[in-house]
């Protein structure tokens, strides 16, 4: 009669089994820790820093709760938040600016869960507290600014090639060439569209102008470079605020989303996020009366000198005021090899750049140039190579007393230094520590409150087959937390809600059910027969009201964003849960617990009322 | 126990014209209000910049507005938010000021009047993403009721889709003319809860039509009419449509007590939603259906021989 297979009851069991241990996680909670990592990958994070850390707490007498290598860093727990700031400051001292020492919370789950990738879910800003921001890339400004280089390079080529022009204007997003006669159009056309292939170029043969426009695929990858250059300088920049767990992400075309939980100074934070850093070059003064008075405290006339942050530790170098060149006219910096197979970084200028590197590669054979980034007035030299020959062409090679990992480094630094357009802030949201952790009392509360007065109504009203109900829904609760800690979901206040909106709406189905038994019972059909009439005439409408609100639930899905979106997601897993939970977990109830009475002559399911004939 | 002892069918459909009048009116009035008092978009959708501050002790609105206001930033709103010591201060964009700096500003003068004042959120949102908002939330609502059309027109009939969707678009319509009325904050949750309904009410309408069509079907009802078949659909499921509301009408009512500021106006969207839910869907729908004409021929396809399984 009433009775499952035995497969159906393993699922049943193993969907359990699965959705305790994943919501396991979240019932821990966090301890404090204190997070080592660094910027550079010359300066890497390995058991000989984990001796450090150690040895330094111990000098302070601070016994951490349990040390850890995790990828690229060193995570340290401590048992309270006091703990956990004194050993900051005992770390910071210990290792110096090189690395990036961070607050954070780690999940207190034991070891045993987090070898079976069970994690807590990830608690959004509303919940614990932060800073987001929306940034919006200026991409007129990135075409502006190629569109710049692209009239310096015309006129350059045109000099090179000695065609004589008038004047090169440029007129928003396009360029125009003034020449004298058709003969210098055609030359100039010849040679502008053999050295930038990437200009679309139209020629005016009445008045002897040239047009130049940018190829609309062209403009496409200057503005997604744009949006990544940005992205990887945001990185740089937040490393040094030393958030734990930052998100940097792109949001549409031309926005990027910046969320660095746990952060509460808001003004150091945009602060640093908005700044804009620049690269120099400049040339190195390495005589050596010249370096030992500098080094004395006496830095002659015209000179600055600068910190150099090498693998070897830090040195001093003294370089000539004048800027060479800066990054504006580089192109492009990738980390690879020279000839030799030594590590190098590889630079692309552009023809201003390139020129005007040759000449000083030209007049300076034999001295050290430096690379210099500059940023919030401090200065700091990335690499200072010995210049071998004259260079052209614009394509540099920095080589030499470096290893793969500085190579990276500097390429990094060369390319992410600076933004590539400048960026505006066009939305910010910030949410105290304590507003955050009231947030999750009260959304847990409310969720609480309203499953309590839901399962005792249904209690009183359906009896047993109310348990049943109540049970099955507290599966949902189960499964619904076991998919979003699954699917490490970013957990926010209107997630919470969309928690409790699909537990008030999952109980229809249930309703749905118990109804329709109790109507069948009405007309007097036996009670095993009841059972199965009412679930499978109820299987149907369940069905179809649960696409009806998912077909909501995904247009929420598609078109929300920020609160929507959090809102949404577990909507949408919310009802896909209720669906298995309602019917599947329920029934697994009912036939554990009738399908073995042969003989059932009434169903513990409230009151059934008959109208009287 | 049963809660629902109804021994005739009650007829729903002879009460057509009272309900579809008083629809009509709340309708009427929902889209006056809207339209004269419009709706308090929160910051989200208008731009501009929300701080929620927290004292140790009540706040003095009238002295935090002043300070607010010597600052020049236009038009700003200080209202308290759930408690006295709680204060929301609410400033507008103005073109050529960095709002990125604002909100120091006003903590900045706001700590100089009172030290235990403290910063709990800021909001700031640029002008350029509010239309944005609006937009989409339009394009999700539009697809939601084609969805829904199209998934009931399938499963259905054309004519329940139709009267779904109206009796859904009229919930909607009183949810926003509420908020438009009391001057409740519209924000992006909200939208979020309004949404939701559209997708939970019609549920209703399903549950009603899945039973409608099976009268239809039954050989004992052949005889009668559709008003009648239709009575008797709302009747039989009338128990199971209180129930169902009441419960998850538990759950948010518990939002609403328990939730604090911040689910307050998705909370009451869904209130209001749910209650308005259950009238529409029975009184509404139903006589939209009939007065669409639909009729036993509509319901059974010769072609599809086997019986749907329905509450």
């Amino acid at each position: 009669m009433n009775r499952y297979p035995l497969w159906k009851y393993l699922v049943i069991a193993v969907a359990l089994i699965i959705a305790t241990i994943y919501t396991l996680p979240n019932f821990y909670g966090e301890t404090p820790a204190v997070q080592v990592s660094s910027t550079r990958q010359s300066i890497p994070v390995d058991t000989a820093l984990m001796g450090r850390v150690e040895e330094a707490l111990k000098a302070q007498n601070i016994s951490p709760d349990g040390l850890y290598l995790d990828g690229s860093s060193l995570k340290i727990r401590f048992k309270d938040a006091d703990t956990q700031i004194k050993a900051r400051d005992a770390i910071q001292r210990a290792l110096g600016d090189s690395y990036i020492i961070a607050l954070n919370l780690l999940p207190a789950s034991p070891q045993w869960l987090a070898d079976l990738k069970a994690y807590p879910m990830f608690l959004g800003l509303d919940l614990r507290g932060g800073v987001h921001f929306l940034l919006q890339v200026d991409m007129q400004a990135a075409i502006d600014k190629t569109m710049e280089r692209y009239a310096g390079d015309i006129r350059r080529e045109l000099k090179n090639k000695q065609v004589r022009y008038g004047t090169i204007k440029r007129n928003g997003n396009v360029l125009e060439v003034q020449l004298r006669d058709a003969d210098t159009l055609k030359a100039a056309q010849n040679v502008v569209s053999r050295t930038l292939p990437t200009l679309v170029l139209n020629s005016d043969d009445a008045n002897y102008k040239l047009t130049a426009t940018l190829k609309p695929e062209e403009v496409t990858k200057i503005q997604s470079d744009a949006v990544k250059q940005n992205i990887s300088t945001l990185h740089n920049r937040v490393n040094e605020l030393g958030t734990s767990e930052p998100i940097i992400q792109q949001a549409g075309p031309n926005r990027i989303v910046v969320e660095l939980p746990g952060i509460q100074d808001t003004a150091r934070a945009k602060d640093i996020i908005g700044r804009t850093a620049t690269l120099e070059v400049r040339m190195v003064e390495d005589d050596q009366g010249k370096v030992s008075d500098a080094l004395a405290g006496n830095i002659p006339a015209g000179y600055d000198l600068l910190d150099e942050a090498t693998s070897r530790g830090d040195s001093k170098i003294l370089v000539k005021k004048d800027v060479e060149l800066t990054g504006d006219n580089i192109n492009d910096a990738q980390a690879g090899f020279d000839e030799n197979g030594a590590p190098a970084v590889h630079i692309n200028l552009d023809s201003t750049g390139a020129s005007i590197f040759r000449q000083v590669t030209a007049e300076n054979i034999g001295k050290r140039m430096a690379m210099i980034l500059v940023e919030k007035g401090r200065a700091e030299v990335v690499t200072a190579p010995v210049i071998r020959s004259e260079i052209g062409g614009g394509r540099v090679q920095i080589s030499g007393s470096m290893n793969p990992a500085e190579a990276n480094d500097t390429a990094l630094l060369l390319r992410a230094g600076s933004l590539a357009a400048p960026m505006n802030i066009i939305e910010e949201r910030t949410v105290g520590p304590s507003l955050g952790k009231e947030n999750i009392e009260k959304g847990f509360h409310s969720t609480l409150w309203g499953f309590a007065a839901i399962a005792v109504f249904m209690v009183i009203y359906y009896g047993v087959f109310g348990v049943f109900s109540a049970i099955s829904l507290a599966v949902n609760v189960f499964l619904l937390l076991a998919i979003l800690s699954i699917l490490q979901a970013t957990l926010t206040l209107p997630g919470i809600a969309a928690i409790a909106l699909a537990l008030g709406m999952a109980i229809d189905a249930n309703v749905l059910i118990n109804e329709r038994i109790r109507e069948e019972l009405r007309n007097g059909v036996p009670p095993h027969s009841a059972i199965q009439a009412g679930y499978g005439h109820a299987w149907a409408t369940i069905l179809d009201s649960n696409v009806t609100t998912l077909i909501a639930g995904l247009a929420l899905l598609i078109f929300g964003t920020g609160p929507v979106r959090g809102f949404a997601v577990v909507h949408c897993i919310g009802i896909l849960t209720s669906m298995f939970s309602a019917v599947l977990v329920s029934r697994g109830l009912v036939n554990l617990w009738y399908g073995r009475r042969r003989k059932l002559t009434s169903l513990a399911i409230g009151q059934v009322w008959k109208p009287e004939k | 126990m049963e809660l629902f002892r109804i021994k005739r069918d009650i007829p729903f459909m002879s009460y057509g014209r009272l309900t579809t009048a008083i629809s009509l009116i709340t309708f009427i009035l929902a889209v006056f209000f809207l339209a004269t008092r419009g709706l308090n978009y929160s910051v989200e959708f208008t731009g501009g910049t929300v701080l929620e501050v927290q004292y140790q002790q009540s706040a003095d609105l009238n002295l935090i507005r002043d300070t607010v206001d010597s600052l020049k930033l236009g038009e700003a709103t200080v209202q308290s938010l759930g408690s006295s010591s709680d204060v929301m201060i609410r400033l507008p964009n103005k073109p050529g000021t960095t709002s990125a700096q604002l909100s120091e500003k006003v903590m900045g003068l706001l700590k100089a009047k009172d030290g235990t004042v403290q910063l709990r959120k800021v909001d700031f949102v640029g002008p350029s993403v509010g239309e944005e908002l609006v937009s989409h939330g339009l394009t999700a609502a539009i697809l939601v009721c084609l969805g829904i059309m199209a998934y009931l027109a399938l499963r259905f009939e054309w004519r329940f889709a139709v009267s779904a969707i109206i009796a859904n678009m009229h919930d909607v319509v009183i949810i926003l003319g509420c908020f438009a009325f009391f001057r409740w904050e519209f924000s992006l949750t909200v939208l979020a809860g309004v949404l939701a309904v559209l997708g939970y009410s019609v549920n209703e309408s399903v549950v009603v039509f899945d039973r409608i069509r099976e009268n239809f079907r039954k050989p004992g009802l052949r005889g009668k009419s559709t008003a009648s078949i239709i009575d008797n659909a709302i009747t039989a499921t009338m128990s199971r449509t209180i129930i169902t509301h009441f419960s998850t009408e538990m759950m948010v009512v518990s939002m609403l007590v328990f939730g604090g500021p911040a689910l307050h106006g998705f909370a009451m969207a869904l209130t209001i939603g749910i209650v308005f839910g259950i009238y529409s869907s029975v009184l509404v729908a139903s006589p939209i259906a009939l007065w669409l004409g639909v009729s036993r021929e509509h319901m059974i396809k010769p072609t599809k021989p086997k019986e749907e399984a329905v509450v």
